[in-house]
């Protein structure tokens, strides 16, 4: 996916003035964040699960290389083969020799935000193969050409509208706008790819070390078809997905369909281990498993480490203002919202994208809803500093703090900056309580009233105040 | 005040909005301070919580200024302050200094003494006596830091519930951001708006007559807006409430009488 | 080679090198001790309770329960349903248990035990647990029961009996290795309810790939 996160104030322009955008999104705010406070006022253990989930990913984390080594060696044992990718450009090698292996034409996909990540389908095409994604959100986008705008419902942006108008182009069928008619046509359109595909690719939920299994969680069910009926079923997945065994994952899999979609399980969470076994009627003949790295291992022992806890539920899209306000696209990338805009930086550079971590009023919902208690304000307030250091905070901001802070060091001066400002704004006020044009501060006065100050600053009345009770 | 001996010691952490914009706001938070029974000073050497510095990623900056404000304090058994917003950037200081920097201790302590005004007389001193009296219906907005960095909603409704005939009426997503996030409502300005508005929106529905709410950022975004609107609501920050202060026109609402004022 | 580059950036990120056999054991320890995190409350019941659990959250989830005295009413139980909505075929799991049951109620309507195919109508298949939790069932691959009899038709008919009901996932973790001690079956699925989407226009939908409509037929047995 091409990187737009640098335009994100014309993104976020954009879409604040794209009315079928704004209404899909003032109708998303009702969805998963309801259902979430319902699932949770369900299970009172909600909190102390996410300290555990918070704990056990750390602990994870300090041992990451010995539970890869370990799920490596399960995946091996049961049949199936794990590749080992650094990079984007790696990955994507590797499911094209997978695939070339087979004599693949075509290739089912279930959804996989990784996949975005190394922008798979573009190279596989560039290379002769027909990817096909499966889930009904991303199967539509694929068809428009378009991207994910949020990670478990990549096609949020969209209304029934534009489906019915993009199936009718596409499947040369009457218009219809009835969500389920559309639904029914995609099942059918879908079958026959699923029959037919060469290779299946799924994500990857978690991997357990234990088993050597990966699991997936979805609503749809297409990632049992993508991974059941083709010969060989590629799972593609970063390298922070895995846990010690089948207890620790349930600890995480009761948290991530709360968190996300506020079910209290999602429909099918299926576990895959090595190719199917000889008495076996259906099943994979051939499992791959493909790790990426992709820029993950360079934020162990950083400021970001905490950042690999994220299991990718979306709570914090779901309920960020800014996400609510502007969608996914506006972001630029493949992660949108708060998670989003600590992980952009690090596989972009935060000089593509310093405005995502800036694009925050660090109002803390994310943090509050995160099921791993990732403090994501703290890590975009980090980004902000690798941008001030690094020299890439705009010059006027830079100058502008710089002069503040001239101020703020010294009483004395803050005094009389604060008595002078007051008093200008007071004068710009006029006999109103209030500014409607302020200079330099269009900003503010472009969308709303500036209230004027009441008068002398506190510090100069309670010294005269105290004066006075002297005398 | 009788025990004059025993009252608790407290510094009025002033905050740069209250001082410049809405000094009744802390008038208000002294005379609920001395109410309480505590001895207020006002000390001088005291000038911003360095957030805008803290936000920008500017780290020596907010150091420098983190220390201004420490030894600003030093010596007061409670630092107070009318602002979730900025008590909680005081609780952010430890996070500026490593543990072994002897600044790093210092931080620890003001942030172990440094309260939010509504959250001190709740659960601080149990202050319980408001004689207030305030006509109308009010809805209330939980400002994000406080809510969420100092865990402050109740204590604000608890204080109010003692306010004669005044009613409360909750609006919806009264916990939601109001888009002001210092910066923010200037480096984003449409985004800020399009979160402002929907909280207007918000107000407006509810059918209070006036905002409150702890935090004169917010206030002052939240005012703004509803002023452009031209939406009949008034907006005042908590304290004025509880102290009896409404006299004063409400945030950017009358006519001032600039001979007088200044 | 990319796995000692990854592992490198793991291990200077840690701030150590290889990890000592103590660590390695530790984590090895903690893998094998299959400990249970912290488990809900809300499904530590009583086994009456647990399977009115298992009925309260797979009804939520929209499952269907069709309650059966005995399993030979099976083949009673599923004709009727079939004749209801008008299938005649039905493609079954060739488990001996189901197999041995008498399937003469079902008349005209065939049942052909076979992998499914694009198509099918409906599939009957067993289960190795309810789990009371959420309501969902756990099934697995295996020679008599495959994989795609549990996504490709529109309807899926599940046999689940009272003592198969269990609490918790960690219960049918237990189970599951107790069954198969070596690796695990190729595929394990857990289902809770009907496959959905609301990825048209925010509308929840039923059936998006896998079967509209998921059916248990819950059979009483003596306690």
């Amino acid at each position: 996916m091409q990187i737009h996160s640098p335009e994100f104030k014309e993104n976020a322009r954009i879409a604040l003035h794209n009315e079928p955008l704004q209404a899909a999104l003032g109708q998303f705010k009702f969805g998963f964040p309801v259902n979430r406070a319902r699932a949770i006022a369900n299970l009172p253990e909600f909190e102390t699960l996410r300290d555990h989930a918070r704990d056990l990913k750390n602990h994870i984390i300090q041992n990451l290389d010995i539970y890869l080594e370990q799920f490596e060696q399960q995946v091996t044992a049961n049949g199936g083969h794990v590749h080992w990718c650094s990079t984007a450009e790696d990955a994507r090698q590797a499911i094209l020799d997978i695939c070339q292996h087979v004599g693949a034409k075509t290739v089912t996909k279930g959804k996989s935000m990784v996949s975005e990540e190394i922008n798979l389908n573009d190279y596989l095409e560039a290379n002769g193969i027909e990817p096909v994604e499966t889930d009904l959100g991303e199967y539509i986008l694929q068809l428009r050409g378009d991207h994910p705008s949020h990670i478990i419902a990549p096609a949020i942006h969209l209304n029934v509208d534009d489906v019915a108008d993009t199936f009718h182009e596409h499947h040369h069928r009457p218009r219809s706008d009835d969500p389920q008619t559309l639904m029914k046509e995609a099942r059918e359109v879908l079958r026959k790819k699923f029959v037919s595909a060469d290779v299946g690719i799924t994500g990857a939920n978690f991997l357990v070390a234990e088993t050597g299994s990966t699991i997936i969680v979805t609503n749809e069910g297409n990632g049992d078809l993508t991974q059941t009926l083709p010969k060989t079923h590629i799972v593609i997945s970063s390298i922070e997905k895995v846990v010690p065994n089948l207890e620790d994952m349930s600890l995480f899999l009761r948290l991530l369909a709360r968190s996300s979609t506020g079910q209290e399980f999602t429909v099918y969470n299926t576990l895959s281990t090595g190719p199917r076994r000889p008495d076996d009627q259906d099943g994979p003949e051939n499992f791959h498993v493909v790790l990426v790295d992709n820029g993950r291992s360079d934020m162990v022992g950083t400021d970001f480490q905490d950042m690999l806890r994220c299991i990718r539920c979306a709570a914090c899209m779901n309920h960020c203002p800014v996400y609510g306000a502007v969608g996914g696209h506006s972001y630029g990338w493949v992660y949108p919202g708060p998670m989003g805009s600590v992980l952009t930086p690090q596989m972009i550079g935060i000089d593509k994208s310093a405005h995502l971590p800036n694009a925050s009023t660090a109002c803390g919902k994310c943090q509050e809803v995160c099921p791993v208690r990732i403090p994501l304000p703290k890590l975009m307030r980090h980004w902000r500093e690798k941008e001030f250091e690094q020299h890439l905070t705009p010059s006027t901001v830079r100058w502008g703090l710089a002069g503040w802070a001239f101020f703020a060091k010294r009483p004395a001066l803050y005094r009389w900056l604060a008595r002078s400002s007051a008093w200008f704004m007071r004068r710009m006020a006029g006999k109103k309580g209030r500014i409607s044009k302020l200079p330099m501060a269009g900003g503010w006065t472009d969308w709303r009233e500036m209230p004027a100050p009441q008068g002398a600053t506190f510090m100069d009345q309670w010294k005269k105040r105290q004066s006075g009770d002297q005398s | 005040m009788s025990h004059t001996t025993d009252q608790p010691s407290v510094g009025l952490f002033v905050t740069c909005l209250a001082d410049m914009f809405r000094p009744s706001v802390a008038f208000a938070t002294v005379k609920l301070l001395e109410a309480a029974g505590c001895r207020v000073e006002v000390p001088e050497r005291q000038t911003c919580c360095g957030q805008p510095a803290f936000n920008s990623g500017d780290r020596k900056t907010t150091q420098d200024i983190a220390k201004t404000t420490i030894e600003a304090f030093e010596g007061f058994q409670y630092v107070v302050g009318p602002s979730g917003s900025c008590i909680g950037m005081l609780h952010h200081y430890p996070e500026l200094f490593s543990e072994d920097d002897p600044w790093f201790a210092r931080a620890e302590a003001l942030k172990k003494r440094a309260f939010e005004i509504t959250s001190f007389l709740t659960d601080v001193v149990q202050f319980e006596q408001i004689e207030a009296q305030f006509n109308g219906s009010i809805t209330y907005h939980d400002s994000c830091s406080g809510l969420r960095e100092l865990g402050i909603k109740k204590q604000p409704r608890q204080l109010l519930s003692k306010v004669k005939d005044l009613s409360l009426t909750e609006m919806e997503e009264s916990e939601t951001c109001c888009g002001f996030g210092g910066t923010f409502c200037v480096k984003y300005p449409d985004i800020s708006n399009r979160m402002v508005s929907n909280k207007t929106q918000n107000i407006s529905a509810s059918g209070a007559d006036t905002l409150v709410g702890g935090d004169l950022g917010c206030l002052l975004n939240m005012a703004g807006k509803l002023k452009r609107e031209g939406k009949p609501v008034q907006a005042r920050h908590v304290v004025e409430i509880l102290a009896g202060m409404t006299d004063t026109p409400a945030i950017g609402e009358a006519e001032y009488d600039l001979g007088k004022a200044l | 080679m990319s796995k000692t580059a990854i592992f490198n950036k793991i291990r200077r990120g840690l701030k150590r090198g290889a990890p000592s056999a103590e660590q390695t054991a530790a984590a090895l320890a903690r893998i094998q001790s299959r400990k249970p995190e912290l488990v809900p409350a809300r499904s530590q019941l009583d086994h009456p309770g647990q399977i009115e659990l298992f009925r309260s959250m797979s009804s939520q989830a929209a499952a269907k329960l069709i309650d059966l005295d005995s399993l030979t009413q099976l083949p009673e139980k599923v004709a009727e349903w079939m004749q209801h909505q008008g299938f005649t075929e039905l493609v079954s799991a060739n488990e001996s248990w189901l197999n041995e049951l008498d399937w003469a109620p079902l008349n005209n309507i065939s049942r052909t035990c076979r992998v499914a195919q694009s198509g099918d109508n409906v599939s009957l298949t067993g289960c190795m647990a309810g789990i009371a939790e959420t309501g969902t069932l756990m099934l697995h691959s295996g020679g008599n029961s495959p994989t795609t009899l549990n996504f490709l038709p529109d309807c899926h008919l599940v046999v689940l009996r009272e003592s198969q009901i269990v609490g918790c996932y960690e219960d049918a973790w237990a189970m599951l290795r107790q069954n198969h001690p070596d690796s695990l079956p190729r595929t394990v699925n857990m289902i809770t309810g009907p496959s959905r989407s609301a990825d048209i226009g925010q509308k929840l939908q039923m059936g998006a790939h896998g079967p509209c409509e998921l059916v248990i037929f819950l059979v009483k047995e003596a306690h």
